[in-house]
């Protein structure tokens, strides 16, 4: 088993500060729109721009939710882990709003699709774009794209991409672990 | 890569009674619930989780709330269900359970959701038939859904289950709710106390752990919650106790005695009550009681485990 960091603290800092000025350029003033974290893994990446745009947008208000997939997801009863939910955090009405969904790793985009099915049980949103760390090119089983990329990287179906979190009792980096 | 949680796991292919399962799996299913009652207060209140799955709802017995809840559950879960009752059925033309229920599975069933007379019906179901069973409450044994959805509410109301002090009053030889209260209680670290006249009480109560009292004013005093049990005259082909008004003079709440407690307490009920017998009417729809919480929360604990059993190879 080989390894490759491919963000390390600092570069993950700055793509994350990038990620929300794409966000602020492209939102204006977030009126009408919401983040959304992806539970269990997106969330500390969410979080993590939720503080960044607190603190660069100063006291202009948005709205900030977290999302489970796990009643939604197409593999269940496929495979021999149980699937189980997390905590699901979102107070407000998404109608008619701008939606981000936000992840860690875009891959195969089941995960998205199955958000896509959840956010449509909360409402019918005006319009869902969506921010990944990682964007694995490539391996899509769905036509999903992202719309907020913050590092794409090729790789190969027996890799994994690793995000780790401080959060999450880690050091903060992104690496490609390679199985030989 | 879709996320898995590799840690926790149900242990059980079955939910036949809370004897079986661990303290983890309460608290998997106390979680897994969490959730499912955020969908339950929703505007959309449907899941597509069990969508693939079909559910026979076998009832030997009568029932209205531990059924409706089930089907309901199902139904949110988006799983398709087939409703059985022994009356209408060809069990009264002689059908032995296992030829009525692998007809049932020859019908491509996943999982069987069994009321039953006899206790251990639902362990002899499993050890023969190809399908996940669910006890609804087998006889005068055990009835695991009702005692997980009773945990799940005083754990609501009072934050945790550990250290809280329940008693449970009334017809305890007779009933499944009891034990798998009793059971389930001690897993998750209460004290148990079972409160009533001594020929409702089983001899051996004690060796389960469990403290006896049959004074109870004392019992009131001594707890955190309540749980007034039915008597179940239909299960008694004895006289157990004179009358049903001595019984409601000596062991029926009132709100003269919960008025006199030094605390409040937690009234439970596990439905149907018979009114003016344990409890009085005004106990029954005080702040103290819990009782429509309980038939709330039993939606949403008994979605989790049919989740949490359908999810597991």
């Amino acid at each position: 088993m080989e390894s490759k960091i491919i963000l390390e603290k600092k570069q993950l800092e700055i793509t994350i500060d990038r990620l929300c000025f794409e966000l602020i350029e492209r939102l204006g003033d977030f009126s009408d729109t919401a983040l959304i974290g992806m539970q269990p893994r997106g969330i500390f990446l969410s979080r993590r721009i939720k503080n960044r745009l607190e603190h660069i947008l100063g006291n202009q208000p948005f709205l900030y939710g977290e999302l489970d997939i796990a009643f939604y997801r197409d593999d269940f009863r496929r495979g021999n882990e149980q699937i189980l939910p997390s905590e699901l955090k979102i107070d407000f009405h998404i109608q008619d709003k701008k939606i981000v969904l936000i992840d860690d790793v875009l891959y195969t985009g089941r995960s998205i699709r199955s958000a896509l099915d959840a956010l449509t049980d909360f409402g019918r949103p005006s319009k869902v774009e969506l921010l990944v760390l990682v964007d694995r090119k490539y391996s899509r089983d769905l036509p999903i794209q992202p719309d907020y990329v913050g590092i794409s990287v090729d790789t190969r179906s027996n890799d994994k991409v690793k995000v780790e979190w401080k959060e999450n009792n880690k050091k903060d980096s992104v690496q490609i672990v390679t199985n030989q | 890569m879709l996320p898995t949680n590799k840690m926790k796991k149900f242990s059980q292919k079955h939910l036949l009674g809370i004897k079986d399962i661990t303290a983890e799996d309460i608290q998997l299913v106390f979680e897994t619930a969490d959730n499912f009652k955020s969908i339950l207060n929703r505007p959309i209140k449907k899941v597509p989780s069990l969508r693939d799955i079909t559910i026979a709802n076998v009832f030997f017995e009568n029932s209205t709330r531990t059924r409706i809840s089930f089907e309901l559950a199902q139904k949110r879960l988006s799983a398709d269900i087939v409703n059985f009752s022994a009356s209408s059925s060809s069990v009264s033309k002689g059908e032995t359970l296992i030829d009525t229920v692998n007809n049932i599975l020859a019908m491509k069933v996943d999982m069987v959701v069994m009321r039953h007379p006899a206790p251990g019906a639902c362990q002899f179901l499993a050890k023969h038939v190809n399908a996940k069973i669910i006890n609804a409450g087998d006889g005068t044994h055990e009835h695991p859904t009702q005692a997980l959805l009773d945990a799940y509410s005083i754990r609501e109301k009072l934050g945790s289950v550990k250290g809280k002090r329940v008693v449970i009053v009334g017809d305890i030889t007779h009933s499944r709710v009891a034990l798998s209260n009793i059971l389930c209680l001690q897993k998750l670290g209460a004290e148990v106390m079972v409160c009533g006249p001594t020929t409702l009480i089983p001899k051996h109560i004690s060796s389960l752990g469990v403290l006896v009292e049959h004074n109870l004013k004392k019992a009131l005093e001594w707890c955190d919650v309540a749980n007034m049990l039915r008597i179940q005259l239909e299960r008694q082909d004895i006289k157990y106790f004179p009358s049903l008004r001595e019984y409601s003079m000596l062991y029926g709440l009132d709100k003269e005695r919960l008025d006199a407690l030094s605390k409040d307490i937690v009234i439970m009920h596990p439905g149907p009550i018979n009114r003016g017998v344990e409890i009085t009417s005004d106990v029954a729809d005080s702040k103290h009681a819990i009782i429509l919480d309980q038939v709330e929360n039993g939606v949403a604990t008994r979605m989790a485990i049919m989740f949490l059993l359908a999810g597991r190879a």
